[in-house]
Formats: structure tokens, C-alpha cells, sequence
């Protein structure tokens, strides 16, 4: 692509450098978190007789830090880019954006320090208090002025199709988080849901589920649509898919949440249904991947040689993994054998380290060197072993969460001939322990990839100072 | 549980609308309704990016289709739209009872009519396979399945899996849940006993004693239960206790041997043997004393049927008199 991509005068990076360098460091806080509670699995000892170092407490914190810190921070990072970026106008108005950033980081530091002292209202994905949840509920609207009110004033015909997903993760994310929050405060640190029973657990899995649909789908499918074409230097495959699989997955989604209920209190007519569109789900989310993976078409070979690409590309195989195991897992017969079993951690992580965490950091390796004047990343080569780190600890994690997950399903159900069930849970839980070690070694691997991924961050950030902005594009 | 007309069509109109919808998306992109050729590009430009105006791939439209032809097909024979219940009046269960009564006059119905309803049609598969096998055993008498190697495995196994929770996989308890392998019974440890304990289950309630105690009378009366068990206690704190035990003795008689030794069923444990179901230290006696304690053990008779109870009271009994 002949546009030069140095720091555009008019558009603000500011906030978008900030969100970019936090979303690194909040990846190795959570990640990190998620390694420890590996490891207790296999060592209980590591809680340390501490109650805020046991594994109930630390286990929402590994999720919100990875979710809400890392995950969200690469949106908004990405998403404040890529605005201003294919729209031609700054966003409107930097002190909201700024503070997004700090608002949003006062939300993170709020988790941080309430999830380990056990303040929690105990609904998975949306464990803050209500005061955080109001602190949310304020930056979430300011981040959707910020967006929207930009697309408002965009000096483009058309608005972009990354933008469309942006748009949709973020008005369905604040619709999700209204409800499912609405609460009755006893007292500062805490309160009850407002629903009871199975509406509660309808109204939790509706959030949850879209929480994955919505946050960790539709928004990241915002930053495919820009880095792929962007890294690749090839054109989106084809605008009618685009449009196909958008007005799907996000109509397809919002019905998904009864499939983590199959087989509870929850009538049969919501989990049929529930059933029903979370396989048709499949269809569009493989639209994406097909839309994604074919804009490199003519562009194969770059592969070889660019280990961001390859990032961006291998996520979207993960991608495609995640979206066909997940309607298979929603299929009754299939959940019977897999729900509350690893081989769900191992769905979860196969989407959030496969697809989420990939592409995030694909989106980083583009984004970080260009917010500083530079055309790459100081070390290709550091970016290619983070690569391969990741790849194979993602690896490592998923498969040893299959064969754990499975084998717990088959060992749960399997019976005597007196109809009396083989094995008791603790003995599937001494079967598991390889596993769980084969899942900490994975971990390890990732934690070791973002280690790196920090340091040439750094080494790019420094190293942009002292250069000036001409010669950085000689290198 | 029904829903109103409002929300069965609600749910209807919703669920119609986004398939139709689904159906309509692709049927118009199958056509080139752009400005521009297939295969070119539609002519935008953002950020350098364009889009070109490929053809959706055709195995992925008719996976789309066909996709969309079974979630037809299986809503219209499974329940899913409102209160439609589906061609096959399929159920994974009596869905809506509040009442035992309810649920097994509505079970009976489905097993004598035949039903589609999951739950009662495993029922009864399994009452035919594995019904026999337990009718045999609980045909043998406690004593003597007890030391039937065979069945002392599928008692551990329904132990395991139904008792082990509370009274924890050795069978020795835990805080609250009574150790079952020693021979400090609550209700008494007799074969027959303990199958009445399993079916009916049992709730042991210690009352509070600290309204008519007060605190002082609290600190007495743990001096004296602890001496009773043979502790080092302060003499005269527990002659004051001692002085009010008469109030203890209605349950745990008057020489505090509990209820057993004195052939009664108030499950009042022995005050004597230094056994502690809620905790032998000077504290959780006193919090024992101050504001009693709720022991439940479930009947087990409508959860596991009085076969299975029967296999399970065997493995018990064993489990404290290991030798025959």
C-alpha cells in the first residue's frame, strides 16, 4: 500500500498509545494470574493458606484482568485508531477519551483490589460491585460518544465495515451490562441481582454468552476487518459477505446464552431454542473467517516472511476452530458430555488465546510502531519467537483441555453393570492431573510470549526517541 | 409452566422474524445488486483499504440454507416456539411441579401412558436393568450383605457418590457430618438403625441455651461438659455447671451419655467419650452450648429407593465393624 503510515498530525494518538501500552501490561497481569491458579490446580499449597490468594478468588480476577483489561483496552486502543483512521477526522472530543482511558483504568485497578478481598456479586464475567458497575456504565457511554459521536462526523461517504462491528460490540455491550447489573445495593460492597432463579441464571447466561459475542467477537472482528487488509496489503475479499455475516452474527448472537443452561431448571422451550440459533451461529461466524483468511488472496507468501501477518492469519484459524466446536458444544447431546468439564475451559481459551489474544496482538505489532513514527517493530525476529511461543503454548493448553475435558465427561457418566457410576468425582479429578500440568506448561509459554512481547515494545518505544521519524522509515 | 398468549407470541415472532430474516440476507447477496462487476472493487477507499465485490462462496450458502432447513425442522418437532410443544411432545421432565405428590402422580402418568418424557422413560429403563440386581440384594439381611465382598463394592460406590460429600470418601466425617466408622452412634448402630437413619434421615436439634443460661451460665456449663469428657477444666466454674445439667439431662441424660445409652432417639450425642460432632475445643463447645446446633441427614427413601438404602447400610455397618 503506497499511504505512508507515520503519525498523522491531526488525529489523536494520545489516547491511543496509552490503551496500547496498558492492553501489554495488562495481558502479563492476567495471564500471569491465570498461570498461578494452573498451578494451584495441581499444587494447592501455592494458595498459600492466604484467603485472597485462593483459587475462588483469583479465578475472577485472571478472567476480568484478561477480558476487561487486556481484551478491552486492545478495542479501545484499536477502535480510537482505526476511527480516526477510516474516517479522516480526529475523535471528537479528546478530554472524553481521556477519560475512558483513566476511567477505565480506575475499573481495572477497582478489580484488582475488590475480586482478592472476596467482594463479589458472584455472577460470572460481571463479578464488580455496583459502584464499579456505575463507574463502567459512566466510561461506556463516554466510549460510545467518543465512537459514535466520530463516525457522526466523518469525512468519508461511507462508514467502514470494522467500524460497523465496533459500533455494534459497544451499543449491545452497554445493553448487556444495564441489564444483567441492575441490582438492590444492601451496602457499599454489596448487593443482589434483581432477577431470582432461573430468570437470574437466563439473564446472567444472555450477559455471558454476548459478553463472548459481543466483546470477544463482534469487536475483534472490527480490528480483522482493519489489520488483516492493512498487514496484508490486499483489498477485504468480498463486501456482500461482509454484509451477510454482520446481520447475522450479531441477530444470531443475542439468542445464544440458554446453551450454557442445557439441562437445569431452565424450561425445555428456551434451551431448544437457545440450541437451535447457537448452530445456525456457525454459518456467519464462518463468514467472517472465510472473509478474513481469503483477503490474503495473492498475498500467500507473505506469510513466509511476516510473522505479524502470520499472527493475524493463525487467529483466524482458531477463529474458525472456536466457532465450529462452540455450536457443537451447544448441541444437547454433545453438552450432555461436555458441560462442566475442561473441554469448555479448553473452547474458551482455544477463542481467547487462539482468536482474542492473537489478533489483538497481530493488531499491536501494526499499530504500535506507526503510533511512533516507525514502519515495524524494532525486532522482527522477537516477534517471530513470540509467535511461536504463543502457538505452541495455545497448542499445549487446548489439546491437554480436550482430553481432559472428554475423559472427565466419559469417566462421569460411565456405570457398572448394576447401573451404579464407575467412578467417583475425586478419581476424575487424580486422572486430570497430567492435564492440568500440560495446561500450566502451556501457560508458561504464553506468559514467556508476552514477556517478550514487552520487551520489544520497549525497545521500539525507546528507540522511536531517538530516531527521527525519516530515517526510522529507512530501516 | 405456560406462558400468556402475549409472550408465547413474542417468543414466536421473535424466533419466525430473525430465521426469515436470516433467509432473506443471503437470498438478496446472492445477487450482484452493486454499482460495480463481480470481482471488482465496490470503489471505496478507507485508509487505503478497499473492498472488492467477490460472490459469497457457495458451499458456504448452501451450508447456510441447509442450516437454516434443520432449525425448522427440529423447532417444529421439539419444543421452542412459545408454547408450542413440539410434533413429538418431547419433555426433559414433569417441567413447572412444586410438590413430591405432584411429581410422582405426574411421573406415573407418563410411565403408564408412555410418554416422551425423558426423565421418567430413563426411569424406567433403568428400574428394569438394574431393579432386579438391587431387589436380590436388599432381599439379604444387613448382617449377612455386609460381608458379601460384591455388594460391599456397590454399597461403596453409591456411598461415594451420594454420602461422601458430607461424611467424606473414608467415611470418617468432618465438622458437623458424624465419623461413621467408629462406634459412637447417634441414633444407634444397630443394622435396622441404621437403615431407618438412611430412609427417614434425621435432624438433631440442640437448642440455644444462652437466653436461659446467660453468659455466665454458658461458661459454666462448658467447664462442666468438658470435664464430663475427661478435660482439664476449672473446678469451680464446672460444680456451677454441673449444678444446672439437670436442663441437659431431659436429652443427654443425667451421667451426659447421650440418648443411646439410655435408649432413646433424641440423636443427643455422649457427652463423655471426648467425640466432638461440632468440634471438641473449648470454644466450639461453648458456641455449641451458647447457640445450639441443626444437624440434618436427608431421607434418602424417595432419592435412592429402599433397595439401594438397604446395599448402603450394609457397607456402613462394615464400614464400623470391619470384621465380621
Amino acid at each position: 500500500m503506497t499511504t505512508t503510515n507515520i503519525a498523522h498530525p491531526e488525529y489523536n494518538y494520545k489516547v491511543v498509545k496509552q490503551f496500547a501500552l496498558t492492553t501489554v501490561l495488562w495481558g502479563i497481569v492476567g495471564m500471569t494470574v491465570g498461570v498461578l491458579i494452573a498451578a494451584q490446580l495441581i499444587w494447592p499449597a501455592l494458595n498459600f493458606d492466604t484467603p485472597w490468594l485462593t483459587f475462588s478468588r483469583l479465578r475472577p480476577l485472571h478472567t476480568n484482568a484478561v477480558i476487561f483489561a487486556f481484551g478491552t483496552s486492545a478495542l479501545f486502543a484499536t477502535s480510537y485508531y482505526v476511527v480516526q483512521r477510516t474516517c479522516k477526522v480526529r475523535i471528537i472530543s479528546d478530554k472524553v477519551a481521556a477519560f475512558t482511558f483513566w476511567g477505565w483504568q480506575a475499573v481495572i485497578i477497582s478489580a484488582v483490589i475488590t475480586l482478592p478481598l472476596g467482594i463479589t456479586t458472584s455472577k460470572e464475567y460481571a463479578e464488580l460491585e455496583w459502584p464499579i458497575d456505575i463507574l463502567i456504565t459512566c466510561v461506556w457511554l463516554a466510549y460510545a460518544y467518543v465512537f459514535l459521536g466520530t463516525l457522526a462526523i466523518r469525512k468519508t461517504s461511507h462508514i467502514y465495515v470494522a467500524n460497523w462491528f465496533y459500533a455494534g460490540f459497544i451499543i449491545t455491550v452497554a445493553v448487556l451490562h444495564l441489564v444483567n447489573s441492575a441490582a438492590i445495593p444492601v451496602h457499599l460492597f454489596k448487593s443482589y441481582s434483581m432477577y431470582s432463579g432461573a430468570v437470574d441464571a437466563m439473564v446472567q447466561w444472555w450477559y455471558g454468552h454476548n459478553a463472548v459475542g459481543f466483546l470477544l467477537t463482534a469487536g475483534f472482528l472490527g480490528m480483522m476487518y482493519y489489520f488483516v487488509p492493512k498487514q496484508a496489503e490486499r483489498p477485504v475479499y468480498s463486501y456482500r459477505l461482509s454484509v451477510v455475516h454482520f446481520w447475522a452474527l450479531i441477530s444470531l448472537y443475542i439468542w445464544a446464552g440458554p446453551h450454557h443452561l442445557h439441562y437445569t431448571a431452565l424450561p425445555d422451550w428456551t434451551q431448544s431454542l437457545g440450541m437451535v440459533m447457537s448452530v445456525i451461529l456457525f454459518i456467519p461466524s464462518w463468514g467472517g473467517m472465510i472473509n478474513g483468511i481469503m483477503t490474503l488472496s495473492g498475498a500467500w507468501h507473505k506469510l513466509k516472511t511476516d510473522p505479524v501477518l502470520r499472527f493475524l492469519i493463525v487467529s483466524l484459524s482458531f477463529y474458525g476452530m472456536s466457532t465450529f466446536e462452540g455450536p457443537m458444544m451447544a448441541i444437547k447431546s454433545v453438552n450432555a458430555l461436555s458441560h462442566y468439564t475442561d473441554w469448555t475451559i479448553g473452547h474458551v481459551h482455544s477463542g481467547a488465546l487462539g482468536w482474542v489474544a492473537m489478533i489483538s496482538i497481530g493488531a499491536l505489532y501494526h499499530l504500535i510502531p506507526r503510533l511512533y513514527g516507525l514502519t515495524q517493530m524494532i525486532d522482527l525476529k522477537l516477534v517471530n519467537v513470540h509467535f511461536w511461543l504463543h502457538t505452541v503454548g495455545v497448542v499445549l493448553y487446548i489439546v491437554a483441555m480436550w482430553i481432559s475435558g472428554v475423559m472427565q465427561g466419559l469417566m462421569w457418566r460411565a456405570v457398572n453393570s448394576d447401573g451404579t457410576l464407575t467412578y467417583s468425582f475425586v478419581q476424575s479429578l487424580e486422572a486430570s492431573y497430567p492435564f492440568y500440568f500440560v495446561r500450566f506448561l502451556g501457560g508458561l509459554f504464553v506468559v514467556a510470549g508476552m514477556l517478550v512481547m514487552a520487551y520489544n515494545v520497549i525497545k521500539t518505544v525507546r528507540s522511536s526517541s531517538k530516531q527521527p521519524v525519516a530515517e526510522a522509515q529507512a530501516v | 409452566m405456560v406462558m400468556t398468549e402475549f409472550w408465547h407470541w413474542w417468543v414466536i415472532i421473535l424466533t419466525v422474524t430473525s430465521l426469515v430474516l436470516c433467509f432473506w440476507i443471503i437470498t438478496i447477496n446472492l445477487k450482484n445488486y452493486t454499482h460495480v462487476g463481480e470481482g471488482e472493487s465496490m470503489g471505496h477507499e478507507f485508509d487505503g483499504i478497499e473492498e472488492m465485490n467477490n460472490p459469497l462462496p457457495k458451499w458456504w450458502t448452501y451450508m447456510f440454507y441447509f442450516i437454516l432447513v434443520w432449525s425448522i425442522g427440529y423447532l417444529f418437532l421439539f419444543p421452542g416456539l412459545g408454547n408450542y410443544e413440539g410434533a413429538l411432545g418431547w419433555k426433559s421432565s414433569n417441567q413447572g411441579i412444586v410438590t413430591m405428590a405432584e411429581s410422582k402422580k405426574l411421573a406415573q402418568i407418563a410411565k403408564d401412558e408412555g410418554l416422551l418424557v425423558q426423565l421418567n422413560q430413563e426411569e424406567v429403563v433403568a428400574e428394569e436393568l438394574y431393579g432386579p440386581i438391587f431387589k436380590a440384594m436388599a432381599d439379604t439381611p444387613i448382617l449377612e450383605l455386609a460381608y458379601n465382598d460384591d455388594a460391599f463394592k456397590v454399597g461403596q460406590r453409591l456411598y461415594l457418590q451420594n454420602c461422601a460429600l458430607c461424611h467424606g470418601s473414608d467415611a470418617r466425617g468432618s465438622r458437623g457430618f458424624p465419623n461413621l466408622t467408629d462406634s459412637d452412634w447417634l441414633y444407634g448402630g444397630a443394622p435396622e438403625t441404621i437403615k431407618a437413619t438412611l430412609m427417614h434421615g434425621r435432624v438433631g436439634a440442640m437448642p440455644a441455651w444462652e437466653a436461659s443460661l446467660g453468659e455466665q451460665g454458658v461458661q459454666e456449663m462448658t467447664e462442666y461438659v468438658l470435664k464430663l469428657a475427661g478435660r482439664k477444666v476449672n473446678d469451680k466454674l464446672a460444680e456451677a455447671g454441673k449444678a444446672k445439667f439437670v436442663m441437659c439431662a431431659a436429652c443427654h441424660g443425667q451421667d451426659g451419655r447421650g440418648s443411646v445409652a439410655h435408649g432413646l432417639s433424641f440423636g443427643a450425642p455422649n457427652l463423655t467419650d471426648n467425640v466432638w460432632l461440632y468440634g471438641g475445643s473449648r470454644r466450639a463447645v461453648e458456641e455449641s452450648i451458647r447457640s445450639g446446633r441443626n444437624g440434618v441427614m436427608p431421607a434418602w427413601k424417595d432419592i435412592l429407593g429402599a433397595d439401594k438404602v438397604h446395599v448402603i447400610s450394609a457397607y456402613i455397618y462394615r464400614k464400623s465393624h470391619p470384621n465380621q
